[in-house]
């Protein structure tokens, strides 16, 4: 069965016509083309398909497209709508990035606690991205990514 | 030491950019119209063989446009191992089988125009099995009566089919027993491995279709795409000129990806149908049906005199490959290649073993590449002699470690599954690693504090060291081309390999330092079979030190080009120099821009395209070497080890990207670490994972990791590019020795099998 539903996404509204199962991630990657959250496992059990809802850190795997209907969604497109932000940024300059598949969801973490707490330490770091699994870093550059991002401001 | 320009600079990720900005770079993040979506059906059994297989039903679902099983797919033997040519693995391979070997192993495919509709179709194939016994522990397979898992008459290159046994290896160098007895001390244990899986994030994945002369084109997730496009070749029999692989970005391998495991699938789909097809493992697939690091056993016994010199090493090992060889002899000899020449002073070495098959799931490379499994049971034997003599273990080691301008008998005795290639290490760091480590550590301070930190909780201070290759030698080769552009850019084209390592940015700096150019001025291009040159791929602690140098010699041939052109424009008779993308007439000062060279040589005199391709085989495999140390905390309630401060000290040559080269390190240690504290796959009686998933598969997250300190040791390797070595698989060995030494040295228990669970721990505490 198919659904017709309104999402607003990176600021721009769109309307879809999807299964009523379609996860956030599918309708993202597969009826949006926008491909930067990446499916990791389809569980929510590695953040590489975080997104922001309404300034939330959420696995859109595990959110049904249907339920983040009039929220607003906040991709790593939208993110970088401007070029990339002092974070992206200092994620490339602490050489935060490997492979960069798990990266776009481990920013969008970040930028949610960014948002929620301007003043993170560095506890609150890891406990921020702990829901993101990053198999190449070791999670070190990217802690120093963060808190190089934190000086910038 | 010279003064490098790009090398030794931490020039940034030269794709960073597009993917912290999540450009569509990754191969699923572009689809074609029509494509069709791939599932795999699975065997529920350890061990059967399919009496029947109807997929009727299957095919007449709508929208299944392709289904594969052993009747209607080509048979040849093959090794699903991306190797150099002819692969040292075993054929014992088939696209599908008549019979299943392990839970997960491939039955059938279904080809749809959905996920959901080929997940339907899976359910519609009917199966009848006869399950057969199965060999669930590796040491059953060597017994008289087990099953044999390889009984088809087309296997290849494995040892003994009929007992089992991929590979066997019995080495002697010196007369092992009679320095064992004539040893004061002598030590001896086992120590064992898990299963353990890559969790690469992003899964294999191969997109395939047809190109508008009708040549198919495969985009994968592959560490090796010539050695795909050969296997691929040989398997369907098509030719290679028929074929191109694309790798775009990787979302890491670790070396799971240096297998051809879901390509022949998407290519069997579109020659069939005509029309583009994708396959992806799900998280699951990857655990169980991809590739996992070899579960080893690895006996050693060491002999030393009282002065702590080593007498004896012996080394006996019994590696589990699971249900195919794939890798299996190669790893197995890397377990000795890659261990026993650190401790060169011992000149009687014995090294044998088997490696079995079994009804597990199937491992093959992992980064360490069987080193990790030697250097456990090695590093602790180590520790274990140290405390037999009462003398420190990092003493021990300084007396009997490798040294510059010595070598090993090992080097040629072990190779890659066959004879290796002798070598005298020219350029070693250890001592000064061993050195800046205990100072940074502060080694002898921390083992006089009190190991009892508060009631019940306990610190231990442990280190290892190791050494590891750099590329495999007089086998492997590379090669790379740089062209010039008509503006005084240039393109950079390999086939090596980047899955996420930054090679592409180490290969830009080497041809950029050669030629004389900003990194800026350069395009990278890795890898398409069909636009760029030759390179073995991404494995053996290949790309930096054998790629590298294959770019170095490209860009000298290109500088020699440019400068001829110079001399001429110029009308100079003296010494050229290219420096900051300017040529320079050295004492006149004269100067000449690329473009104006670009420019000429396009449009105007002695037209021609300025470019040069160059390739490079390596003569020998120089070792970086690194020594580790780590104080963990246990506490004796619950059983938990927490790594408090990791120290890696490194000698990989030059560092063409300390930043890069760091990266390497710490991502190495923190997934060593995982093996130590929590990783490996668990089996219930019927050989099936119970824990394929990241909930109850534990990875470390950013919860779980020490500080880690990072000392890069520098040498200069006279046969590297710009003298580097290499650095992306050493450390991953350290984390198992250096824990279970710390945690003797904290409580005085040895952990002697890997994972350190708390429920390992509490058992050796007696309190469970």
């Amino acid at each position: 069965m198919k659904i017709d539903i309104t999402l607003r996404i990176n600021g721009r509204s769109c309307t879809l016509s999807v299964p009523a199962k379609t996860t956030l991630l599918e309708a993202l990657r597969d009826h949006l083309g926008l491909v930067g959250a990446k499916e990791g496992c389809g569980k929510g059990e590695c953040g590489a398909c975080t997104v922001l809802v309404d300034g939330k850190a959420v696995n859109s795997c595990l959110m049904l497209a249907a339920q983040a209907e009039g929220k607003e969604i906040l991709t790593i497109e939208g993110l970088s709508q401007g070029g990339p932000t002092p974070l992206q940024r200092a994620f490339v300059e602490e050489g935060a990035v490997q492979c960069g598949y798990c990266t776009p969801g481990m920013i969008m973490s970040c930028e949610a606690l960014l948002r929620e707490n301007p003043n993170p330490s560095e506890e609150e770091i890891k406990e921020a991205i702990s829901g993101n699994l990053c198999r190449c870093t070791g999670y070190i550059k990217i802690l120093r990514a963060v808190k190089k991002a934190l000086e910038e401001r | 030491m010279k003064k490098y320009r790009v090398v030794g600079q931490d020039v940034e990720k030269v794709d960073g950019r597009a993917l912290v900005t999540g450009q569509p770079v990754f191969t699923d993040d572009f689809s074609l119209p029509g494509m069709l979506y791939g599932k795999i059906l699975r065997s529920p059994y350890a061990h059967a063989l399919i009496k029947e297989i109807n997929a009727s039903e299957a095919e007449k679902l709508k929208g299944v446009e392709a289904v594969f099983t052993y009747k209607n797919v080509p048979r040849k033997a093959y090794t699903t191992a991306g190797q150099g040519y002819p692969e040292p693995s075993p054929y014992d391979s088939f696209i599908f089988d008549k019979k299943v070997r392990f839970v997960g192993d491939r039955v059938a495919a279904v080809f749809a125009e959905s996920l959901s509709i080929a997940e339907e179709a899976l359910s519609l194939i009917k199966v009848e099995y006869e399950e057969l016994p199965a060999i669930l522990d590796p040491e059953d397979a060597l017994k008289d009566g087990a099953p044999v898992i390889h009984d088809e008459p087309e296997i290849q290159g494995a040892h003994d089919p009929s007992r089992n046994i991929v590979s066997h290896v019995d080495l002697e160098i010196g007369d092992v027993d009679q320095a064992l007895r004539d040893s004061d001390f002598v030590v001896e244990g086992i120590w064992e491995t898990q299963y353990a899986q890559h969790c690469p994030m992003e899964a294999h994945i191969a997109i395939a279709y047809l190109d508008e002369r009708g040549k198919l084109v495969i985009r994968s997730s592959t560490q090796v795409p010539f050695h795909a496009r050969r296997i691929l070749s040989f398997l369907l029999g098509i030719p290679i000129s028929k074929i191109r692989v694309i790798k775009p970005r990787i979302g890491g391998g670790f070396g799971a990806k240096q297998e051809v495991l879901i390509e022949d699938l998407v290519a069997l789909a579109t020659l069939k149908t005509k029309r583009p097809a994708r396959l992806e493992l799900t998280r699951e697939e990857e655990f169980v049906s991809s590739r996992t690091m070899h579960p080893m056993k690895v006996k050693v016994r060491l002999g030393a005199d009282k002065e702590g010199m080593l007498k004896a090493i012996e080394m006996d090992i019994l590696s589990n490959t699971g249900a195919y060889g794939a890798h299996g002899p190669t790893v197995f000899f890397n377990a000795g290649s890659k261990t026993l020449p650190l401790y060169n002073k011992a000149e009687n070495v014995r090294f044998t073993g088997n490696v079995v098959y079994t009804n597990l799931p199937v491992a093959g490379a992992y980064r360490g590449y069987g080193a990790t499994e030697g250097y456990f049971a090695l590093e602790c034997a180590i520790d274990e002699l140290a405390r037999k003599m009462g003398i420190d273990p990092l003493i021990l080691r300084q007396k009997n470690h490798i040294r510059p301008g010595e070598t090993s008998p090992i080097f040629k005795k072990l190779g890659e599954g066959r004879e290796g290639v002798p070598q005298t290490v020219e350029s070693c760091g250890l001592e000064e690693c061993i050195e800046n480590g205990r100072e940074l550590f502060e080694w002898e301070k921390k083992r006089s504090l009190p190991r009892e930190v508060a009631p019940g909780i306990y610190r231990g201070y442990g280190m290892a060291i190791m050494m590891q290759g750099s590329a495999i030698p007089l086998v492997d080769m590379a090669s790379a081309t740089i062209k010039m552009n008509e503006d005084g850019s240039f393109l950079l084209l390999v086939g090596a390999t980047d899955l996420g390592t930054g090679s592409d940015t180490i290969l830009a700096q080497i041809a950029c330092e050669e030629i004389g150019i900003p990194v800026k001025n350069i395009t990278v291009y890795s890898s398409d079979t069909d636009f760029t040159p030759f390179d073995k791929g991404a494995y053996a602690s290949s790309t930096t030190y054998l790629s590298g140098e294959a770019v170095r010699k490209a860009a000298r041939k290109v500088k020699e080009q440019i400068l001829t052109v110079a001399h001429i424009l110029l009308g100079a008779s003296g010494d050229l120099v290219i420096e900051d993308g300017l040529v320079k007439e050295v004492g006149t000062g004269k100067t000449l821009t690329l473009e104006e060279i670009g420019l000429r040589s396009f449009y105007m005199a002695d037209q021609r395209q300025i470019q040069a391709t160059a390739s490079h085989v390596s003569e020998v495999s120089p070792p970086p070497f690194a020594a580790h140390f780590v104080e963990v905390e246990v506490d004796t309630r619950t059983g938990k080890i927490t790594p408090i401060l990791y120290v890696a000290a490194v000698d990989c040559g030059v560092a063409v990207n300390p930043q890069l080269t760091r990266g390497q390190i710490i991502g190495s240690i923190v997934n060593g670490l995982g093996f130590a504290l929590s990783e490996g796959l668990v089996f219930n009686t019927r050989g099936m994972p119970l824990n394929p998933n990241f909930l109850d598969y534990k990875v470390l997250s950013s919860l779980d990791i020490p500080e880690i300190e990072v000392i890069l040791v520098e040498t200069h390797e006279p046969s590297g590019p710009f003298g580097a070595k290499s650095v992306a698989e050493i450390c991953i060995n350290g984390p198992l020795p250096a824990v279970a030494n710390a945690v003797y040295d904290a409580l005085g228990i040895q952990l002697k099998k890997a994972p350190f669970t708390a429920e390992s721990v509490l058992r050796l505490l007696g309190k469970i």
